[in-house]
């Protein structure tokens, strides 16, 4: 199977279907807005808030998945949707802030320097957007050559450490039930022991190469 | 000559829905009915299901009950649909909807409470014997949930301390404990230990004796939908809403401080005392402002949720940042 068949579909693909959540969000506040019936339900802030950044962690875990899934498949063409879907959780990070901060406090900045002094969440939060800013401004072809590709590959591991603090976030937002925040967590933890192995592994292979055969 | 003082923690009677209006509210819904029928149609959520709910309900029971003018909070009560839609009742499941779609399972006639402890007159009483319809007031109270959304309820119910006066606790009562139905066959919610089941919640004394704090059987001129804690709860509008319980089975009049069930989940999120307080924030919400469910902008959050007048005396000499 040619690489470019499954891109030449599934990139437009996912790129629609990812589109999806945020047209979805913006049609309910349009309606919100214009007093029509909507489904943010009565919490319309809360909702909106939640559902924003549900689907940036999403698409960071999908984001973090498509090696392991090129692995797996034994096929190199997911690694070209990771630029799209690390741009996807990017954006929607920056929508998850634009409800909080626009929708939810209406820019009270004061409120805001509260909530980041005293509540850790949103410190993980921001910290998370923090660590993202770069690598969505370093996504383009001209960013890695200007980069370096070492130096380049260097800066975007940064997404496993947005990954960790994106679930400490949630798992610290949660009252008592833990566990939709846990299954997150679980999924990242997963995604990130299927990296650490394996490089590993390799240092044992390479180690073995120069030491000659271990002990079986 | 009577005057009526007008307070701090007062509702102006201007800020009210005029009577006439709510008193007539389900005909202003009725007559919303050909919007009310499409809109289930076009899926447009909780909006198409009040004309239902509204038919559906035991409604006018508690219609003659009179209001208390005492204790009338401002602003217009929230929307009955919020009210009774968008609920914390986690036995039921811990999504805001799921009380509302699991809590009709529960039986709540016949319903007795056990009274226990350091009391003259312990017992099993019936609901009809703890809950005398000529006790039966309406008052019209903020409600502070510590998640920083409030709403404003016109509830039905009775003083707490007409009921423990009838009760009679002992000298060496202290403190008042309530204990909410655990039944694992009618609440989802308890497979799964958020909390240590059952939900426990428990007052000083003079907290449970104070004129403001009610045992509630309705709200909005109804009995109580269970999603809100049928057939009997408590409600303390000075402190957050987990304070309120829901569904009680057990008063037990103690000695000592009790368990309750947040601050044994999270002893540094949740105190004893839980009374509304913008000054000692909390990790995950700022209690400097609230959400008014129905309205956009936050307000702010006024300590003791605009009671200090009333309850402020009962904690004199207490630094209210540490018994948070």
């Amino acid at each position: 199977m040619s690489n470019r068949a499954p891109l030449a579909i599934g990139k437009p693909l996912l790129f629609l279907a990812l589109a999806l959540p945020a047209l979805w969000l913006v049609w309910q506040w349009l309606a919100f807005a214009a007093g029509a019936p909507h489904h943010l339900g009565f919490n319309p802030q809360e909702t909106s808030n939640r559902f924003s950044g549900l689907w940036a962690l999403r698409c960071l875990l999908l984001t973090l998945a498509l090696r392991p899934f090129s692995q797996a498949i034994g096929r190199p063409w997911p690694l070209a949707l990771r630029r799209m879907t690390g741009l996807y959780a990017f954006a929607y990070a920056l929508m998850h802030l634009s409800s909080y901060l626009g929708l939810d406090l209406l820019f009270d900045w004061k409120t805001f320097t509260r909530d980041l002094l005293e509540r850790p969440y949103i410190g993980f939060g921001m910290a998370t957007l923090a660590l993202l800013l770069p690598l969505a401004l370093t996504s383009t072809r001209r960013a890695v050559r200007r980069l370096g590709a070492r130096r380049w590959l260097a800066l975007h591991r940064l997404v496993y450490i947005a990954g960790i603090l994106a679930v400490s976030h949630f798992l610290l937002l949660a009252k008592g039930d833990l566990r939709e925040a846990q299954i997150y967590a679980a999924l990242i933890a997963g995604l990130l022991l299927l990296r650490i192995p394996r490089r590993y592994f390799l240092r044992d292979i390479r180690g073995q190469r120069a030491q000659g055969p271990a002990n079986g | 000559m009577l005057i009526r003082r007008q307070e701090a923690w007062m509702e102006r009677e201007s800020d009210v829905t005029p009577e006439s209006l709510y008193r007539n509210r389900r005909e202003l819904i009725r007559g919303l009915g050909a919007a009310a029928l499409a809109a289930p149609l076009l899926g447009c959520g909780p909006g198409g299901e009040t004309t239902e709910k509204e038919a559906d309900a035991p409604a006018g029971r508690y219609a003659g009950v009179p209001a208390n003018s005492r204790y009338r909070a401002e602003d217009a009560p929230t929307d009955y649909e919020a009210a009774t839609a968008y609920n914390n009742f986690y036995e039921f499941g811990t999504g805001k909807s799921d009380p509302a779609r699991h809590a009709g399972a529960m039986v709540t006639d016949p319903w007795s409470v056990r009274v226990e402890g350091a009391v003259e007159r312990p017992g099993t009483y019936a609901f009809d014997d703890l809950v005398r319809r000529s006790d039966l007031e309406e008052r019209i109270y903020r409600h502070r949930c510590v998640e920083a959304w409030s709403m404003v309820i016109p509830w039905i119910g009775v003083p707490l301390a007409t009921v423990i006066a009838r009760l009679g606790p002992t000298a060496d009562a202290k403190f008042v404990q309530f204990e909410t139905l655990a039944d694992p066959a009618v609440m989802p919610g308890l497979s799964y230990p958020v909390l240590d089941w059952p939900y426990v919640e428990g007052l000083r004394l003079d907290e449970a004796m104070h004129p403001l704090s009610l045992l509630a059987v309705g709200l909005y001129g109804r009995v109580l939908p269970n999603q809100n804690g049928a057939p009997l709860r408590l409600v303390v509008p000075w402190k957050y809403g987990f304070k309120s319980i829901k569904s009680i089975v057990a008063i037990r009049f103690l000695e000592r401080q009790p368990a309750t069930s947040w601050n044994r989940a999270a002893p540094h999120e949740y105190g004893f005392y839980a009374n509304v307080n913008p000054e000692v924030p909390h990790p995950r919400w700022s209690q400097a402002s609230e959400r008014r469910i129905g309205e956009f902008r936050r307000r702010k959050t006024l300590p003791f949720n605009g009671y200090a007048d009333l309850v402020a005396p009962l904690y004199a000499g207490m630094d209210l940042r540490r018994n948070f």
